[in-house]
């Protein structure tokens, strides 16, 4: 095993894999990535995988646009032999209350800025866009036909891969059970296997980061949240956009393979480590999905299971420089919207650890914001 | 997938329609994590969930690394055990009633 690094990065999901390239394409050598468990073993490997750029902020949609970007030429970018599927179907965003309808059209205004081809539909034209919806009590929707949904696993693959092709090592079934720091300073992490010495730690473990940063005395506002996911078994292609409520808290696409992936938050779930499945879920899930989308009754749900977000008080990311602990970089707590921005903020990330200006402002998702009480509000998430 | 003649393929998951070619060749790049076979290749992701590939997969798996299978950790399965339909479960329609 490396017993020194330049750079190591903490957790195998798409946003240290995503970190990891950027920064060996931009020239940084010696870095390791150490994951505890297999890539994707985390919320990555376990998540809706749908990519929007509909957001209610003009930094978040500027994240999403670029990453959007990315995505469409990923696999020529990384040169990856495989394809990370990457369907651009549409989203389409309901609105059952007056709130939301007003809501969704400032959040057009903002999009419309920034060049994303956002409309708003009426009930009528969105079932034009998903003919089996049911409209009953929907006042209108959004739609925006370049979202999507891609392949988690191909594509947190391609970004290993690449960054492995660069010279990365990329070391998995090692646990990291500490961080060394001294005088202010990171010097190294403890893993199961051993001591790598280290001048520069970047920590993107999800939920788990807040437990790491702990052994050198740095308490994160991050805590897991369970969310709950389940696949019905591949059908032919009848659904092309992801369709998803903020008001019954789902979304729901028919991802290429031809399977549905189709998921429900719950605002009452204890804060904690759990990723059991429930069949409280399976229920829930079902009753609200084949109210909205009545064919898909007929649908035989294949697997269900589990993911944690970590979540942050305003519900967005910490990215940037941990204070006081010079070499310690954080980028975590993306709650439910971590995947479809991993292309940005893994090359965001890799300006700002090499000290070079960043393509696009990230001072908004500093650490301090939450002592400053300087919380980033985002209207759209789920 | 496979362009092969039919007569030439041998499929290891029956769900997915996966080769034991297509194996192989997965586990001669180095992919020799069950875990990571599952999530790039498919296999054992159909509505079996593994039942008929997985004891194949690992006999494979523990000939190609030399492993012993007793060492080779399985994947989890998942509930619900036998595909059951979203109208049941929103408590709407008989189990079979349409298939
Ligand atoms: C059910 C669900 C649905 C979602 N749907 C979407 C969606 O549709 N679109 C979207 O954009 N986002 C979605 N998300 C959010 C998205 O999955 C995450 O924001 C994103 O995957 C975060 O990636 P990550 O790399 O930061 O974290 P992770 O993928 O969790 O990676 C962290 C890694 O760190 C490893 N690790 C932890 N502790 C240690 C340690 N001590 N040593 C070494 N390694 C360690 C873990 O094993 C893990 O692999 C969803 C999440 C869930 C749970």
């Amino acid at each position: 095993m490396k017993k020194t690094a330049d750079y190591v990065v903490i957790g195998g999901g798409v946003i240290g894999c995503s970190i990891a390239y950027h920064l060996a394409q931009k020239g940084a050598k010696n870095i390791a990535l150490i994951e505890k468990k297999y890539l994707t073993s985390g919320a990555t490997g376990r998540c809706g995988a749908g990519v929007r750029m509909q957001f209610g902020t003009e930094t978040n949609c500027l994240l999403a646009k670029h990453s959007v970007e990315l995505f469409e030429n990923l696999e020529e970018e990384l040169s990856y032999d495989g394809s990370i599927e990457f369907k651009q179907g549409g989203y389409l965003l309901l609105a059952y209350t007056e709130k939301m309808v007003e809501q969704f059209h400032k959040n057009l205004g903002i999009q419309h800025q920034l060049g994303i081809p956002s409309s708003w539909v009426t009930p009528e034209e969105a079932k034009e866009i998903v003919p089996y919806l049911n409209t009953q009590g929907l006042l209108g929707a959004t739609f925006c036909p370049k979202d999507g949904h891609c392949n988690p696993f191909k594509t947190t693959d391609a970004y290993a891969k690449a960054a492995q092709k660069l010279g990365v090592e990329i070391m998995t079934y090692t646990e990291v059970t500490e961080l060394l720091a001294q005088e202010g300073r990171i010097k190294g992490v403890r893993t199961r296997e051993g001591i790598i010495e280290t001048p520069v730690v970047i920590l993107c473990a999800g939920s788990y980061s807040r437990d790491l940063a702990a052994t050198i005395g740095i308490e994160l506002p991050i805590t897991p949240e369970r969310h709950q996911i389940l696949v019905t078994e591949p059908v032919e292609k009848m659904q092309e956009p992801m369709v998803m409520s903020f008001y019954h808290g789902l979304y729901c696409q028919q991802v290429p393979h031809g399977g549905f992936v189709m998921g429900l938050g719950d605002p009452n779930e204890p804060k904690e480590y759990n990723y059991n499945g429930s069949w409280q879920f399976l229920h829930e899930m079902a009753a609200k999905a084949t109210f909205i989308l009545p064919p898909l009754a007929n649908l035989r749900v294949v697997r269900q299971w589990a993911g944690l977000y970590d979540l942050t008080p305003d519900r967005q990311q910490i990215l940037g420089s941990v204070p006081g602990c010079e070499g310690f970089h954080l980028a975590a707590g993306f709650s439910g919207h971590g995947f479809m921005i991993a292309p940005m903020t893994g090359k965001l990330m890799a300006e700002h650890i090499l000290g070079e200006p960043t393509s696009l402002p990230i001072q908004m998702f500093d650490f301090s914001r939450f002592e400053r009480g300087d919380l980033f509000i985002e209207p759209s998430v789920v | 997938m496979s362009q092969k003649d039919e007569n030439d393929v041998t499929i290891l998951c029956r769900c997915e329609d996966i080769t034991i070619e297509e194996v192989r060749s997965y586990i001669q790049r180095g992919i020799t994590d069950l875990e990571q076979l599952k999530r790039l290749l498919r296999v054992g992701m159909g509505p079996c969930q593994g039942r008929t590939c997985t004891p194949l997969l690992v006999n494979e798996l523990a000939r190609a690394t030399g492993q012993e299978i007793k060492r080779i950790h399985l994947t989890v399965f998942r509930q619900p055990t036998t595909p059951v339909k979203l109208g049941v479960l929103a408590g709407g329609t008989d189990h079979e009633e349409n298939s």
